[in-house]
């Protein structure tokens, strides 16, 4: 609270806010909708599997797939009901491809299953407050999506000097957080106790933007009855992307996050401060994560809001209960206009990280052909991560990944500042999301040539050795022939030896060889379906690639 | 289009043809200068240009199957045009304008692949190539003040090469301030007697002109069309070398204010090393490429074959670019700094 010196980022823009039209009126919460969709991917990492089957009866609450591995965050069922189908649905991702969602009919009784809180989280150690945090299916709230219990994991070999509070939400027209802040700002303090408390953390820093000054104003109020001083809530300019988590810890502490490294390597933590509210929600009231706040605003609305909706509520019911009628000439994008996507399907689910419906005139926001680059720098001078977008682009488009890797296409945050300012309208981050997926797909051809030239090696090696043993034999026979004459007489019992020694190693080979054979079938269904998983993917994304390619090559 | 749009979702917020627009609006105080000292010669000279550079953008873009309309709208052929006009001498047959905008339009901007892939600024190509061949024409200055040559003297010399009755080419015609300091240094006179010669006046419209680019450059950098960062290191560059020159020897270098105010200084600083496709995009390799055009430019006064050496030096310089921008990367975020 007290002033704090703040650093300043290189780039960025000053963008139009246009947030005060959702936050006229406060939070409300949308209706339990019939029918609910819930995607069992909805985080970084990987994805829930099902522990339900369709037709058993579920519980608000209830966990519905559960992770399987480290990261990845469980699913649970956002109000009571029946669960009706597991199946391919289409599902908010840039992609636009559909994911395996767990459909629930509610019954409209919205019955909690039986809750476990913990009152006093001092009581619980850190450890068993992740897992608690874990089993609530937390993930980050503020777009990304990364199992939280994760980040609240320092590890071994780090300590956490500061923990951030990300209030910043730099995008244009999202409000969700501000509304957040606003409506329970104790809740976020909290919550933010509780991750101190898991990460032992020295000290903590609340970062709101200055645009938001209500809601700066309530957490601080807030603050004075905890009486914690090793809370600051600092108000950092509003300059997008100020929210992004390198970004924001260079403003608050000078700090750079080297490419490759995380703030934890420099004892710093960031969550979101959605994500500190769930938290809370979890801990102390024993609620698994089955609902969030989302922004549905633009121009275009009568009414733009901010509303509380349950995980899996299709965008269709929101805009029934809005009284909003999706028109040929509009468009609809999940999160803000500089990160966002277009939605494919007007029926896809609310989830985790959905933090903003946005609705935008097709014309006034559509961009008119790209020019060819003239090179003008104005990219550069606004990128926030000291890229140069100019040269990333030209190398991207021509599809000299070696290149565009020197020119740190993997520090590239994808905020869109560069495609923003273009003068030529080039959709500069659509260049480098693909070149980034063309990258990761070579190297995974990569890897698998490496196998292939590995068991090639192993092959070689493998005729040579026989080669050599035959040698072996042929050299040994002669030598007992050469005897048997020289001898003369026991030319049968060698033979028979020799039988014998042939048979052996015969039978010898076989064992070794079945052997072997039983590693590779030993595969269990589930190993055999991931594998399956994986490689349908790979086709699905490779195809995108050429696709996209193509396009490319004809603008 | 592709299938799938990218973020981000918003409006375009400026354009190829607005800035080229905004360039060709921030030569107006300049051009309005020359008409005033010089006549309507690089008046008539801009015409043609214009006329030509738009003629043989369409026909390039016809030939290479572009759309003609988003590449036309785009103005930088406008641009290349304007921009020779200026460099051009006042008298010039208009054989010599039609040359140098072709050149600079179809060579010098197709054939590398038309806008955003030439690696030379086209309207130098076209001034180099016309100053190599056609060295007397393109001395051709009218003196300045000169009030009775009027437009249709200057439109008749333009089209048939006439000059009005009694007059001849060598009266008419006078060296500009840079090419006789050039010459009579030559003859081991000092620049007192040199300036003290040559009429006030010359030097006072080459003043004007320089002082009304420079008005014009930094509009354009307030508007953020161009950037800073060349136009400040050519002039810086300039000013150092000529200073470093010019203190042993007063009587036999030009002033560095000679040098930032003649010729094509402040067009060049502003105008033609700030072409965005042709000149380095790192900050730290503008200012190399900026400093290199100022060096190159005092360099070529002073020790070449040519009187002015914007044209070349640029030329020069931007053979560097690639270069220059591959050794100047920024420190990219979070890179431990040197």
């Amino acid at each position: 609270m007290t002033s704090q010196r703040l650093w300043h980022f290189f780039g960025g823009l000053r963008l139009a806010g246009h947030k005060a039209m959702s936050m006229k009126e406060p939070v409300k919460a949308a209706p339990i909708p019939k029918q609910l969709v819930i995607p069992v991917q909805q985080h970084i990492g990987s994805a829930a599997e099902p522990i339900v089957k369709p037709g058993e009866r579920v519980l608000k609450g209830q966990m519905l797939a559960r992770a399987t591995e480290y990261v990845s965050a469980p699913i649970h069922a956002s109000t009571s009901g029946k669960v009706v189908a597991i199946e391919e649905r289409p599902v908010p991702h840039p992609s636009g491809l559909p994911g395996l969602c767990i459909v629930l009919e509610s019954d409209g009784e919205d019955r909690w299953k039986e809750l476990q809180p913990h009152p006093d989280y001092t009581e619980l150690d850190p450890s068993a407050l992740r897992n608690v945090i874990r089993d609530a299916g937390i993930v980050g709230l503020g777009g990304a999506g990364f199992p939280s219990f994760i980040k609240l994991n320092p590890g071994p070999d780090n300590s956490v000097d500061t923990l951030i509070l990300n209030g910043a939400e730099c995008e244009p027209y999202i409000t969700c957080d501000a509304m957040l802040m606003q409506e329970h700002p104790r809740r976020i303090i909290d919550g933010l106790l509780i991750m101190k408390h898991a990460l032992r953390a020295k000290q903590c820093i609340i970062a709101i933007e200055d645009n938001k000054k209500v809601a700066h104003t309530l957490l601080v109020n807030a603050l004075h009855e905890h009486e914690a001083e090793f809370i600051k809530i600092v108000q950092i300019p509003t300059i997008y992307p100020t929210g992004g988590e390198k970004q924001l810890i260079k403003v608050l502490t000078g700090k750079e996050i080297p490419s490759h490294h995380l703030p934890i390597n420099l004892g710093i933590i960031c969550h979101n401060v959605a994500t500190a509210v769930a938290v809370a929600d979890a801990v102390e009231l024993g609620k698994p994560l089955i609902s969030r706040i989302v922004t549905f605003t633009g121009e275009l609305l009568s009414k733009p809001c901010n509303l509380e909706v349950l995980i899996g509520t299709p965008f269709s019911d929101l805009f029934d209960f809005c009284h909003y009628q999706p028109k040929e000439s509009e468009r609809i994008l999940m999160g803000g206009p500089m990160m966002g996507f277009i939605i494919p399907d007007n029926h896809i689910p609310v989830i985790k990280t959905t933090n903003c419906i946005l609705v935008q005139d097709k014309q006034k926001t559509s961009r008119p052909p790209a020019m060819p680059c003239i090179r003008c720098g104005r990219c550069a001078d606004v990128c926030p991560a000291r890229l140069l977008p100019q040269q990333l682009y030209w190398y991207a488009h021509a599809k000299d990944f070696d290149k565009v890797q020197d020119y740190h296409l993997f520090d590239c945050i994808e905020c869109g500042c560069c495609a923003h300012v273009c003068p030529s309208n080039i959709p500069l981050v659509q260049y480098y999301r693909f070149a980034k997926t063309e990258i990761w797909a070579q190297e995974r051809e990569k890897k698998k040539a490496d196998l292939a030239r590995r068991r090639h090696e192993f092959k070689l090696f493998r005729l040579e050795r026989k080669k050599q043993e035959d040698e072996a034999r042929k050299r040994r026979k002669k030598a007992l022939l050469q005897k048997a004459k020289d001898t003369g007489g026991t030319e049968k019992d060698s033979k028979k030896a020799e039988i014998e020694a042939a048979l052996a190693r015969v039978k010898a080979k076989r064992e070794q060889q079945s052997r072997q054979r039983k590693n590779v079938e030993n595969l269990t269904p589930q190993q055999q379906q991931t594998i399956e998983a994986v490689e349908e993917r790979r086709r699905r994304l490779r195809n995108i690639g050429t696709t996209e390619s193509t396009d490319k090559d004809s603008d | 289009m592709a299938v799938l749009q990218s973020s981000p979702h918003t409006p375009p917020q400026n354009s190829v043809s607005n800035m080229m627009v905004a360039v060709l609006y921030a030569l107006i105080p300049g051009t309005l200068v020359y008409l005033y000292f010089f006549g309507w010669g690089t008046i008539i000279n801009m015409l043609i240009a214009l006329l030509t550079a738009v003629a043989c953008e369409a026909l390039m873009l016809k030939l290479r199957q572009r759309p003609l309309r988003p590449f036309l709208m785009d103005g930088s052929a406008l641009v290349t045009a304007v921009l020779l006009a200026l460099a051009l001498p006042t008298l010039a047959p208009w054989w010599l304008t039609v040359i140098g905008t072709a050149f600079g339009i179809i060579i010098a901007k197709h054939l590398y692949g038309g806008l955003g892939y030439n690696p030379f600024n086209p309207a130098m190509v076209g001034y180099a190539m016309l100053l190599i061949s056609f060295p007397r024409e393109m001395t051709a200055w009218l003196p300045s003040g000169i009030e009775d040559f009027t437009f249709l003297d200057s439109l008749r010399y333009t089209l048939f090469e006439v000059l009005p009755h009694g007059r001849d080419y060598d009266s008419i015609t006078m060296a500009t301030p840079l090419d006789l300091v050039k010459t009579q240094l030559g003859l081991d006179h000092t620049m007192e007697e040199i300036i003290g010669n040559s009429r006030g006046l010359f030097q006072q419209a080459w003043g004007w002109i320089n002082l009304m680019f420079l008005f014009g450059g930094i509009l354009l950098i307030y508007m953020k069309v161009i950037g800073w960062r060349i136009p400040l290191a050519i002039l810086v560059s300039l000013f150092v070398i000529s200073t470093l020159f010019a203190i042993p020897d007063p009587d036999l270098r030009p002033s560095p204010w000679f040098h930032l105010f003649s010729g094509a200084t402040m067009l060049g600083a502003f105008f033609i090393a700030t072409d965005p496709v042709t000149a380095a995009t790192t900050p730290r390799g503008q200012f190399i490429y900026g400093c290199g055009i100022g060096i190159l430019l005092y360099v070529i006064r002073t020790w070449g074959g040519y009187p002015d050496g914007v044209a070349f030096a640029v030329l020069l310089m931007n053979m560097a670019v690639p270069t220059i921008d591959y050794y100047t990367q920024p420190r990219v975020f979070g890179e431990e700094r040197d």
